[in-house]
């Protein structure tokens, strides 16, 4: 028997004794931090094995506390957990966002303190990347970090901050070097968020939720040896963070929820079904919406394909530069997706909340709301063409 | 399923885009247009296409072939449609050479399969009969006389049907006019009597033709692929034919954009280099990322084929369709 195979036969073992039931059937998934909420006992069970196996970070290496798998041993165990229905253990910006640009930039004090915490879901961590007066253009960024001492002062706001009232934690683009170039005076901050310097405000979405708020510095402090890539080497961090961000974004494309989740069980052409009705075939009878829903199914293939085609080239170590498209595709497609279900859907489509609509049809409005901020985030539409043009396509700027 | 090309299809596609490029860029294509080049297409060059092994790509060794499938046929294909380079590769080394494959039976299959991959038969198939794709609507009928048949009807659209020295017909042998079943394919040589063919001119300068069937005589050994048998052959073989286009076609989309992409940034006007300009930056991205779905749903489709996979007909629509749409953007 090769490794895999018996990689495989332990894993599956491993998970039959250590997945809780319960944690076998969709639901939420665990945020972790230092006031962890669990909607269930299991869902503590669940995240504690995980996590001491490091399989909440299944590649990471071992030494900070990850799984130390190879890509392959990883897809195994995707495979397995996806077999038995296992939900994901731990959601964490920490995993999908921080964790790779610390693995990567990080010096080896920093990657001891910081990373372990972020495998066992210890720290909730957020993002303070955006600003009132600062977003497409991200690098005009005004919030400054002071030295005085041992220690960063930081005053100044940041906006549309996930989570920051649940948050312990903030990874934050600073000004550190006033008098450089806007590019070359940035640097790349970690903050504890439980300190009286530090206040959030949580922003209403058209959705109804309010994931997001407004986050307000004013002499708050962070040591010195939490700066992580040097001194106004920021942007270099955070372009790399973005990336990973993005392909975080670029994947709702392909899965349908507005943030990410997979809320909406059915179908794009179930809906249509369901509420635009069949004919004798069994097809969506509404000529003119069963074309659309095909003409987008016909590109989530395509969209799909040309991500598992961006993988294979990255794995055999050829730059892909497809992979600038994911997040302005993916997104677009998402929103004409959630259009064409409240398309089919009609009246029931536009329920807010009470009698009268069922609980997935509030569901896919409120996600058909969230989409319209999924080509916003992590850098518009507009800004991930001006990548593609400027990167892949060579076209100059001035 | 693979989606990017190994070391011998990688190969393959570079020998085909250096060998056409020096042979046969547009300027080849341009000089067999306006010189009302009877054949259609160059000679010589369709034998240097023979020997570089092109028509028995998909064409079993035991035949003489090379079966190196369709993912190499679809890197040559894109490479011609970088190109426009006119040749038969189309009509005999994907249909031809599919419809004998898939349909014959072991002595055409050997009698016939070896010419085409020594480049001595040239094939073309009479199928169409109407303006819009419809392969099934067959009234050109083959009546039964002792051992043979008598065909009579008239095919349109039939590409290199002029210049080919096999014509394979599709005809109605049972039931009515848009039935599946009941059609067979028959093998006919063109000088035979009662066919009377006509080369068409079209907007593309590609090579088509008329042909029409007046108590044609065939015999029924030259049945391929078993009476009343036709359609299913016809599926798969068009399914080919589709992804064959359709890599054709991102070759267009890929070549037209590299060229404006190279003019965009030359072309100065209100003082500066055009592709500075946000609003054909944004296109050419655009375009960009359709011709990225078009790579992929080519390759994924000829991979279809090679894999025998029981989605090949709605791969060979995703990638007709991404085609398509990229060269119309």
């Amino acid at each position: 028997m090769s490794d895999l195979q018996t990689f495989r036969e332990e894993t599956r073992n491993w998970l039959e004794e250590n997945c809780p039931p319960e944690m076998r059937k969709p639901g939420d998934i665990a945020w972790g931090g230092r006031n962890a909420q669990f909607s269930h006992p299991d869902q503590k069970i669940w995240l504690e094995r995980m996590g001491d196996k490091g399989w909440t970070c299944p590649t990471w290496p071992k030494e900070y506390g990850g799984g130390g798998l190879s890509k392959e041993e990883n897809k195994i165990l995707q495979e397995e957990m996806g077999a038995i229905g296992a939900r994901s253990p731990l959601g964490s910006f920490g995993i999908w966002m921080l964790g790779p640009a610390l693995l990567e930039f990080a010096t080896e004090e920093q990657k001891k303190e910081h990373l372990p915490p972020i495998v066992r879901g210890e720290i909730w961590w957020c993002q303070g990347y955006s600003e009132p007066g600062s977003g497409s253009d991200l690098a005009s960024l005004s919030t400054k970090a002071v030295q005085e001492g041992d220690e960063y002062v930081i005053n100044g706001q940041k906006i549309w901050t996930s989570y920051a009232d649940k948050a312990d934690k903030i990874f934050c683009l600073v000004r550190t070097g006033p008098q450089e170039p806007k590019h070359d005076g940035i640097s790349f901050l970690l903050i504890d968020m439980d300190q009286p310097g530090v206040t959030t405000r949580p922003i209403t979405l058209i959705s109804g939720k309010s994931p997001f708020c407004e986050t307000f510095f004013d002499d708050a402090k962070a040591p010195v040896k939490d700066l992580v890539g040097g001194l106004n080497k920021g942007w270099t961090v955070a372009k790399r963070l973005l990336e990973h961000e993005r392909t975080m974004i670029s994947g709702m494309g392909l899965s349908g929820g507005g943030d990410g989740s997979k809320k909406t069980k059915s179908g794009l052409a179930e809906i249509g079904k369901k509420y635009a009705g069949t004919d004798s075939n069994q097809k969506i009878a509404d000529y003119a919406l069963r074309r659309k829903v095909a003409l987008h199914d016909l590109n989530s293939r395509a969209f799909g394909l040309t991500m598992q085609r961006v993988g294979e080239e990255t794995k055999v170590g050829a730059p892909s530069p497809a992979a600038a498209m994911a997040k302005y595709y993916g997104t677009e497609h998402n929103k004409l997706r959630y259009e064409l279900m409240l398309e089919a859907m009609g009246t029931q489509g536009v329920g807010w909340e009470g009698e009268g609509f069922s609980v997935e049809e509030l569901q896919i409005t409120r996600d058909w709301l969230r989409t319209k901020a999924n080509s916003i985030e992590g850098g518009t539409s507009e800004v991930q063409l001006n990548v593609i043009s400027k990167r892949v396509l060579g076209l100059p700027d001035k | 399923m693979a989606l990017i090309l190994n070391e011998e299809q990688q190969s393959l596609k570079d020998i085909a885009k250096e060998f056409l490029q020096k042979n046969a860029p547009v300027t080849h294509f341009r000089e067999i247009r306006d010189t009302n080049n009877e054949l259609g297409y160059d000679e010589v060059l369709w034998k240097e296409m023979v020997n570089l092994g092109w028509s028995g790509i998909l064409i079993p060794e035991e035949y003489g072939g090379f079966d190196f499938g369709m993912v190499g046929m679809g890197s040559i294909f894109e490479e011609m449609g970088k190109t426009l380079t006119p040749s038969p590769l189309f009509a005999t080394g994907v249909l031809g050479a599919s419809l004998i494959s898939l349909g014959g039976n072991d002595s055409q299959k050997q009698t016939l399969l070896p010419k085409i991959v020594e480049g001595s038969l040239t094939t073309a198939l009479a199928l169409e009969e109407n303006n819009r794709h419809s392969p099934n609507v067959i009234s050109t009928s083959a009546t039964k006389s002792g051992e043979n048949y008598e065909i009579s009807g008239e095919k349109t659209f039939v590409i290199d049907g002029h210049s080919a020295n096999l014509l394979i017909v599709a005809a109605r042998t049972e039931g009515s006019i848009d039935d599946e079943s009941g059609i067979t394919l028959f093998m006919l040589d063109p000088k035979t009597d009662g066919l009377e063919i006509t080369k068409t001119s079209m907007v593309d300068s590609r090579n088509s033709a008329q042909v029409k069937l007046r108590n044609v005589v065939v015999s029924s050994s030259d049945i391929l692929g078993g009476l009343n048998n036709g359609s299913g052959i016809l599926e798969n073989v068009l399914d080919r034919a589709q992804i064959a286009i359709s890599a054709e076609m991102l070759g267009n989309a890929s070549q037209a954009f590299q060229i404006t992409l190279e003019y965009i940034k030359e072309r100065k006007q209100f003082g500066a280099v055009i592709g500075t300009f946000q609003a054909l930056q944004h296109r050419a991205a655009e375009m960009y990322s359709e011709i990225e779905l078009t790579k992929s749903s080519v390759i994924a489709a000829c991979n279809a084929v090679d894999e025998n996979s029981n989605d090949l007909k709605r791969m060979a629509s995703l990638a007709k369709f991404k085609a398509g749409e990229t060269n119309h953007l």
